[in-house]
């Protein structure tokens, strides 16, 4: 299992949901859900945290708000939008100021259905965005070796031009 | 006894983070077992750690980093000075300096959160400290000595004879271990008062070094309970699992206080228990040479 994988830490944030996600999304701490199993632990702070959850629909108020959370997460990173909202802007979506689902201010990597969603469903999420996060990890990872070698060679050829081997 | 403390304060070097760790985990699934849940593996905190110092972020200032290291640092110190038998008077110093370096790191983030919880740690010390001079006062009384391995080595049970000063000094254990009522200054886990509180802006390594210092901290001050359960194996071993278990009890049972509340308190008990155990003391031990 990667590092990450193990400990995916999670923040919140409330986009203009009518806060019956919010509530399923503290339920899935409850003893009965218990998020904690999964090595989970949410977090205030979006430099901690590993996994995005959002809900409700986006609007222009909340759009740049919801972008700097997101940017000051450190990579890899993964966002699970939760609900019928999250995904189209779900019954607001015909209002003048919103601009539709999440995918409308950042990437998207997990849809939970549902209006509430379910703890159980959102959990399900959570795991699969963890399992997300392990294959950027990885791409990242693989991405780093490729970079460094790439460099490597690249101050090999010059130490060899210095010494004047590189033109023989 | 000579020699033998050279290689616990390497050990101690080595292993204290383990033992903090698996404290932490234990703690972990103890709570969660106390509320119904199944809660995290037993080395989810260590999981947790290999992943902060995996992350790659761009620290908030370029002081921030130094100075969490500085807090590891020192904590590490005073874990080192305490297990190598130098004078615990001397330690509550380089303790305390511990702590500076992290409020600073706090400061240094200029996040709102972060600065609330500087101030918070700050009134902490100021309610912690007392309690703590007047615990090593008090072992000093039993063991005429401030010397670590000096304490243990008492035939005599302090515990029977400092049973208010234990009391005191679980309340603020309660305090340097960050546990509710007392998490004034971070917030962990569910709670979200102040975001993260102290460590609000710092992620990844700095973090995880927030982590490490905090578990070589678990480990001394476990080791500042032992010395008053120091006369037998027994009573050791009984010791420090009732500690370990109150605290966790105290921390799954009770909200979180405020400032003022928590201060007040912590110089009540420090005044009731501390100083009422230790001033009977005094007079009786005077009385019979």
């Amino acid at each position: 299992m990667s590092k990450i994988e193990r400990s995916p830490w999670l923040i919140h944030y409330d986009a203009s949901s009518c806060n019956g996600c919010d509530i399923e999304v503290l339920a899935c701490l409850t003893p009965i859900y218990d998020a904690e199993r999964f090595g989970c632990i949410v977090t205030g702070d979006p430099k901690q945290a590993d996994i995005l959850l959002v809900t409700g629909s986006v609007n222009n108020l909340n759009a740049p708000i919801l972008k700097n959370i997101y940017d000051q997460m450190p990579q890899p990173r993964a966002v699970v939008a939760i609900g019928a909202c999250a995904y189209s802007g779900g019954v607001f979506a015909e209002c003048y100021n919103v601009s539709g689902g999440v995918a409308s201010a950042i990437p998207v990597d997990v849809y939970v259905p549902g209006c509430a969603a379910k703890p159980e469903s959102i959990l399900d999420g959570v795991v699969a965005a963890a399992g997300i996060l392990r294959e950027k990890e990885r791409a990242m990872k693989k991405a780093g070796r490729a970079a460094r070698k790439a460099g490597r060679g690249a101050k090999t050829r010059r130490v060899a031009d210095a010494r004047g081997e590189g033109s023989r | 006894m000579k020699g033998i403390e050279l290689y616990v304060a390497a050990a101690y070097v080595v292993l204290g983070p383990f033992v903090g760790g698996l404290l932490a985990g234990l703690d972990r699934v103890l709570s969660a077992r106390l509320q119904g849940r199944v809660g995290p593996p037993l080395l989810q905190p260590f999981y947790d750690l290999r992943k902060l110092f995996s992350r790659r972020i761009a620290p908030v200032n370029l002081l921030q980093l130094p100075l969490v290291a500085s807090h590891l640092v020192f904590a590490v110190l005073t874990g080192v000075l305490f297990f190598y038998g130098s004078d615990i008077l001397l330690i509550i110093f380089v303790l305390t300096l511990a702590s500076i370096f992290l409020i600073l790191a706090a400061y240094s983030t200029g996040s709102p959160y972060g600065t609330i919880g500087a101030e918070r740690e700050l009134i902490l010390m100021t309610a912690y400290e007392p309690m703590i001079i007047i615990a090593l006062v008090a072992l000093y009384g039993v063991a005429k000595s401030f010397n670590f391995y000096e304490i243990l080595a008492s035939d005599m049970p302090a515990y029977l004879y400092l049973p208010g000063i234990y009391v005191g000094l679980v309340y603020v254990l309660a305090m340097k271990l960050r546990k509710s009522p007392f998490d004034i200054s971070t917030s962990h886990h569910a709670h979200q008062e102040l975001v993260m509180g102290l460590t609000a802006d710092m992620g990844g390594p700095a973090l995880g070094m927030v982590e490490l210092a905090h578990w070589y901290e678990t480990t001394y001050l476990y080791a500042l309970v032992l010395l008053l359960f120091g006369s037998s194996w027994i009573a050791a071993v009984v010791g420090l699992a009732l500690t370990f278990f109150l605290i966790v009890l105290l921390d799954n049972t009770t909200a979180r206080l405020k400032w003022k509340l928590t201060i007040s308190i912590a110089w009540i008990v420090t005044l009731v228990a501390g100083a009422g155990n230790l001033i009977p003391f005094y007079l009786i031990s005077r009385g019979t040479p």
